[in-house]
């Protein structure tokens, strides 16, 4: 016997029942999504073995320097292609390792809030090198503390190369810092150095919200806290060089000096504890706790989540100083979630994955996923702005979108073929919500194959 | 076996489609494409204010040689020369089919890019002011169908009215046979239904014209652009097809590294260029009876920042292209460069707004009564009054 209960957990918590799961966990649908907050026990091993992004930016760089060389003697299209190909054997590592680890987690839940933080805090891989690192930012900066402290999550994301570099933080100068002051004698009165992309987007994106309360003033004082902020040999050589490539580096020599005032507190800390201490603040900000609760409300609940349940759990984000873990219990434990089954049009991303699991299958080339996020319209690591995918029916509701996914429904049934009967499938991994009339119409579907079609582009598979 | 035509005809859909608001087919030859530019675009490096006394002392690196220099700017007027990366769209200046507004902006005064793009596209004169967009809103009164040329519909052309988007394939056709069960199955979920209709009506549009079978790497995303381009003119002149179109291309958040002549600015518009070049090729005779906008979501600051880019400012540069445009013209109230002149000390000061700009369009170009446009497309934009000089008459 399975549930109802049983279907949401492991639909719209997890990421889509494979075919035993609705079966195990029909008694105890919410302990065993509380079960999974620790994580996976192991690592899968293809996450385990990627490089680290030190590493890999490094391995960028010397390519990138040979290029520089090699175009001073007319050589360089060799040199572009292999940059190329260094950046895309990376990708798609990195894609492969994700989309394998997704099909085979016995901890979907866990897996599925490594992707929303990951996305949350998005590093879109259209920006160079950003698609060399986009899936190490997931794994070394998200993954570690999505059952944390929010804090944790934060410094961690904000620290990492990935996203100093994806919003041009590393050579953000203070007007008053050293090297900003000698550089501004020597260009007059133009102002040198401050880049707000950082702070605006903390603010706007990774915190408050864009009507979190807060102003230009704020934007600017902010990102002159966050000057500094970089990373080692953000320059082949010169002021940038210093540091160990690839990581995180506080360069004072660019730091703005001296107190500064955000959301109307006076920061008088040096170095890089006063951007900390910036975050330490927000990470507990009243417009934050309503921001990220209302984006995994609408994650895990609905598109328009209701009020109360975020309010709720807005408080208890609060009351726990941002303990994530108390947040995610919160939601579990609540009525709202389990009400209505489907409340959810999967996103791509969410669609692949499930069918995926559902057929047991971890793709031995993960090209062909790659392929088919990007024609459905949810490339990975690659959102294109630092907003993120969207989270609602309305906005992955496009006819186009929808016949895309038909078609790759009928590619995946044809490479099935006949090993699967559609219409047990729809039974083990739809539970007891799959729709008689969905049901009935694969039963009379003329073939195996047609009827994996239709199970695949059915509302009820569509949705979770 | 049955086509897609057929299969349409055996769901009713040809029959009905007459009648659904938004659905009817375009009988007008007017024909608009909306280009959304997102990220941002240096409406400065777009088209230069070369006369301006102060240009070259603000732009620093990022000035672009005098036209007539190498890698210069291509002459408008004495003031304003197009980024050397716009061939095309300067021929079609010189021809009278094109025509650029600089110091524009939309009533958008912050510097998010969301918040941005929301406000372009939703009409309104404050972020979630309205949650369906303004050319959706123009269309029931516009009578036309309208399709979005991406993976998906951009909130420009989200509402009530029904719209369709295509973008290229590569994976092979379901069969005829599992889209009529599909659409059976689809019957009693409305969000489904209405969906996969469009898809089929856009399908027998591009399959008659064969983009259908576009194979092989799409290539990166100035291509890709290109590549839309051809298609939304293929949809554009289908018999049956739309007379509206949107088209975005993203990458011009230059913060770092901008370039002036060359670099990765330049690169974005030549791609862009290109497209619009496409496109006109595609259009044939019905170019006469176009109308292209080219628009982003804000400017970016005058000055320089520390990473030899730029950062989000405020009033751009938007152009006019097509046969149907009173081109040959530069429409500016053109606000200065000097520090006193800037917006919040910083941004190039709007001195038109957007949405004149669209006003103008729909009321010259897409003949939409002008109580439509104030009460329903544009409402809460009494201050912005439609440029009347848009259209050639």
């Amino acid at each position: 016997m399975t549930s109802k209960k049983a279907v949401i957990a492991a639909n719209r918590f997890g990421l889509g029942a494979r075919p035993d799961e609705l079966r195990e966990i029909a008694s105890r649908p919410e302990s065993w999504l509380l079960e999974q907050l620790a994580g996976p026990s192991r690592l899968p091993a293809e996450i385990r073995d990627l490089p680290d992004s030190a590493s890999v930016l490094v391995e960028v760089r010397d390519v990138r320097k040979g290029q520089r060389a090699a175009k001073k003697d007319g050589v360089a299209p060799d040199i572009v292609e292999k940059y190329g190909r260094v950046v895309r054997k990376h990708y798609v590592e990195q894609a492969a390792a994700r989309y394998r680890s997704a099909a085979a987690s016995d901890t979907p839940f866990h897996e599925r809030l490594v992707h929303f933080w990951s996305n949350h805090f998005a590093v879109s891989a259209d920006k160079q090198p950003l698609p060399a690192i986009a899936g190490l930012f997931e794994n070394e900066a998200i993954r570690p503390h999505v059952a944390g402290r929010f804090i944790d999550l934060l410094l961690a994301a904000e620290r990492h190369p990935a996203m100093i570099v994806y919003l041009d933080n590393q050579r953000s100068i203070g007007p008053e810092s050293a090297l900003g002051k000698r550089a501004n004698r020597r260009r007059g009165d133009q102002q040198f150095g401050l880049n707000e992309n950082l702070a605006r987007e903390i603010l706007e994106l990774h915190t408050l919200g864009v009507d979190g309360g807060y102003t230009q003033q704020d934007v600017t004082t902010f990102a002159r806290v966050l000057t500094g902020w970089s990373i080692g040999g953000a320059n082949d050589k010169g002021r940038f060089a210093d540091g160990e490539p690839g990581r995180f580096e506080f360069r004072e020599l660019i730091h703005e000096p001296g107190a500064q005032s955000v959301l109307g507190k006076k920061y008088p800390q040096s170095g890089v504890d006063q951007g900390e201490a910036v975050l330490r603040d927000l990470a507990v900000h009243p417009s934050t706790a309503q921001f990220l609760c209302t984006k995994l409300a609408r994650h895990f609940v609905a598109d328009d989540p209701p009020a109360a349940l975020v309010d709720g759990l807005a408080n208890i984000y609060l009351d726990s100083n941002g303990e994530l873990s108390a947040v995610y219990e919160a939601l579990i434990r609540a009525e709202e979630p389990w009400l209505e089954t489907y409340t959810k049009y999967k996103t791509p991303h969410d669609f692949v994955i499930s069918t995926l699991r559902a057929f047991r299958h971890v793709p031995e080339k993960p090209k062909f996923i790659v392929g088919a996020l990007d024609l459905m319209g949810q490339t990975p690591f690659r959102p294109g702005s630092p907003e993120g995918w969207p989270d609602t029916a309305q906005q992955w509701g496009g006819a186009d979108a929808l016949y895309k996914r038909i078609e790759w429904s009928n590619t995946v049934a044809r490479v099935v073929g006949s090993r699967v009967n559609p219409v047990e499938l729809g039974d083990a991994v739809l539970g007891t919500e799959f729709d008689p009339e969905t049901s009935k119409a694969i039963a009379r579907a003329e073939s195996l194959s047609q009827g994996i079609t239709l199970l695949l582009a059915s509302p009820d598979f569509q949705r979770r | 076996m049955l086509n897609r035509r057929d299969l349409l005809k055996a769901a009713g859909l040809s029959a009905v489609a007459g009648a659904l608001p938004g659905f009817a087919y375009a009988e007008v030859d007017a024909r608009f494409v909306l280009v959304i530019l997102r990220g941002a675009v240096d409406g400065l490096a777009l088209a230069a204010p070369y006369g301006d006394g102060n240009y070259r002392r603000v732009r620093g690196e990022l000035a672009i040689p005098e036209p007539g220099q190498a890698g210069g700017l291509l002459k408008l007027d004495g003031m304003f020369g197009l980024h050397p990366s716009l061939p095309g769209m300067h021929a079609s200046y010189d021809k009278g089919e094109a025509l650029v507004i600089h110091a524009v902006a939309s009533p958008y005064r912050e510097r998010s890019h969301f918040d941005g793009q929301d406000i372009l596209e939703n009409g309104a004169s404050r972020v979630g002011g309205l949650r369906d967009g303004w050319l959706n809103r123009a269309l029931s009164a516009d009578d036309g169908l309208a399709i979005a040329l991406a993976q998906n519909t951009p909130l420009v052309l989200r509402g009530e009215n029904a719209v369709t988007s295509w973008a290229p394939s590569r994976l092979p056709d379901a069969d005829d046979s599992t889209l009529r069960r599909l659409q059976r199955l689809y019957a009693n979920d409305e969000f489904f239904a209405t969906r996969l209709d469009q898809a089929l009506r856009s399908q027998a549009i591009a399959g008659s014209t064969g983009t259908m079978d576009a194979t092989g790497p799409r290539g990166n995303e100035a291509q890709q652009f290109g590549e839309l381009m051809i298609s939304a003119a293929r949809f554009l002149t289908a018999p049956d097809g739309p007379n509206i179109a949107v088209v975005e291309l993203g990458g011009w958040d230059t913060h770092a590294n901008q370039g002036a002549s060359n670099g990765a600015l330049a690169n974005r518009f030549a791609a862009l260029d290109d497209g619009i070049s496409n496109l006109r090729e595609g259009l044939g005779s019905a170019w006469d009876g176009t109308v292209v906008a080219v628009v982003t979501e804000f400017g970016r600051t005058v000055q320089v920042n520390g990473t030899r880019g730029t950062d989000h400012g405020t009033a751009t540069a938007a152009v006019l292209l097509g046969g149907a445009v009173n081109g040959g013209q530069i429409i500016a109230d053109w606000p200065g460069l000097a520090e006193r002149d800037l917006y919040a000390g910083r941004d190039l000061q709007p001195t038109t707004d957007l949405r004149s700009v669209f006003k103008g369009i729909l009321e010259g170009h897409l003949r939409l009564p002008a109580d439509t446009i104030e009460r329903r497309v544009f409402p809460d934009s009494q201050g912005a009054r439609p440029l009347g000089n848009l259209v050639s008459a």
